[in-house]
């Protein structure tokens, strides 16, 4: 217990979680503080390609395995199972409407990439290698869950979906959504040019990596923070006990996915950081459109407000402290 | 200076309905129109901004064309099953244009 919270502790500290927390802190604390948007975008295109780049020297240096798909196939059950948990828990712990629980249901099936790199990066800084092929699997688990959203709300309030069913470029926005194109085209261009191409480009792609997280998470603190005001009217105590349960289910998940595939430490803090977030971008763009009768306040609140910063301030150390008990001995 | 009427129609909707509403005007033989990005306002939800907006999703964009009175029921029939459902606001108003074969 002494060693968990001993690791715990050690990576809240680290600078990118720091950043965070200033961000965070300063938009609480009502600062006129703020990243440019264009700025911000630019951190985020290079953290995407980075990280999806590392992901595919990784895979090109060890090949293909059947671990690979599996864990491919994994994440893709995962991202449909996990809102039918999430819908369950909304509706014990809230007063949501179904239609509403579906649409944050949703949300707690598919990830967030900025969780993702943020655990990649702490992995790195504390010297745990984890398997390169799990950009693939984030890439995979964006997508299933709004399936399942639409279920749940189609079951809720039949003719709901009946919009998103006639529209067929949703899932196209879906799938062809600019952070999934450069992560998995990036992916890509790692494994075909591996190690050489990485070392042609690695003062650009490794060396200044963590310093322009810590300059996003930065951002990332400040919206979350600006998103966290806004919400006051929206958080009622079961919704927040749901943003920090359901992550933490999420991760449980995770963690058995893991064991079961026999995935290493780092690979496992991933599929766990991975089933323990909550997305912000692609989920809530895809819920305006085919489920426009939903709040999204509520959703965003939710998934952006408390899972988002739960996750980076406490659930990347926990996961990584139960994935060093389960796997790393 | 001769001036000929027209109307003005101004769509303010959210940020992710862009692409839809957009085909949806150009099916009703819009031509001519604008889209301009939403900086914040305020409505039944409360103040917003687009400042701190991590996605599209809660962003909003405001689309306006100016057409001849005749063609105004053809634009809001295709226009209205996008709007109806979503966050936003529909306005129509009479305006006088110097150009009327443009619109």
């Amino acid at each position: 217990m002494e060693s968990f919270l001993a690791l715990a502790g050690q990576n809240l500290i680290s600078p990118i979680i720091l950043s965070f927390a200033l961000g965070l802190g300063a938009a609480l604390a009502r600062s006129d503080l703020s990243v440019p948007e264009a700025a911000a975008k630019a951190l985020s295109l290079y953290l995407l390609f980075s990280i999806g780049f590392k992901g595919g020297v990784s895979v090109a240096a060890h090949g293909f395995d059947t671990t690979l798909a599996l864990s491919l196939l994994t994440g893709v059950l995962l991202s449909f199972l996990l809102p039918f948990i999430a819908f369950a828990l909304l509706r014990l712990l809230t007063n949501l409407s179904a239609l509403d629980a579906a649409a944050v249901a949703g949300h707690y099936g598919s990830i967030s990439i900025v969780t993702f790199v943020a655990a990649s990066s702490v992995l790195q800084g504390s010297g745990i290698p984890a398997e390169g092929y799990m950009v693939a699997v984030a890439a995979a688990m964006e997508a299933p869950a709004i399936l399942s959203a639409l279920w749940l709300a189609a079951r809720a309030k039949p003719g709901s979906t009946d919009e998103a069913r006639h529209d067929g470029g949703l899932m196209r926005e879906i799938l062809l959504n600019g952070s999934i194109v450069l992560l998995v085209g990036s992916f890509f261009i790692g494994m075909i040019t591996g190690q050489k191409g990485l070392s042609e480009i690695e003062s650009f792609i490794v060396a200044p990596f963590k310093g322009v997280l810590c300059l996003f998470l930065l951002d990332m603190g400040l919206v979350a923070g600006r998103g966290l005001r806004a919400a006051r009217g929206v958080l009622s105590t079961g919704l927040v006990a749901f943003g920090i349960l359901m992550p933490l289910i999420g991760a449980v998940s995770g963690l058995g996915a893991a064991l079961a595939l026999g995935l290493s430490e780092g690979g496992t803090v991933l599929m766990m950081t991975l089933c323990a977030s909550a997305s912000y971008i692609a989920v809530p763009a895809a819920m305006r459109v085919a489920l426009p009768e939903a709040n999204p306040s509520v959703y965003l609140s939710a998934s952006l407000g408390i899972t988002f910063p739960f996750n980076l301030t406490l659930g990347i150390p926990v996961y990584m402290a139960l994935a060093a008990a389960a796997v790393g001995g | 200076m001769e001036m000929h009427k027209a109307k003005r129609v101004e769509i303010i909707i959210e940020a992710p309905m862009e692409r839809r509403l957009t085909e949806a005007l150009v099916a009703a033989g819009v031509t001519g129109f604008t889209i301009l990005p939403v900086l914040g306002g305020s409505g039944r939800s409360g103040v917003w901004s687009r400042e701190g907006q991590v996605s599209r999703a809660g962003g909003m964009v405001a689309f306006i064309c100016i057409l001849k009175e005749e063609r105004l029921d053809t634009l809001l029939k295709r226009a209205m099953p996008l709007v109806a459902h979503h966050i936003g606001v529909v306005s129509v108003t009479d305006c006088d244009v110097m150009r009327a074969e443009r619109f």
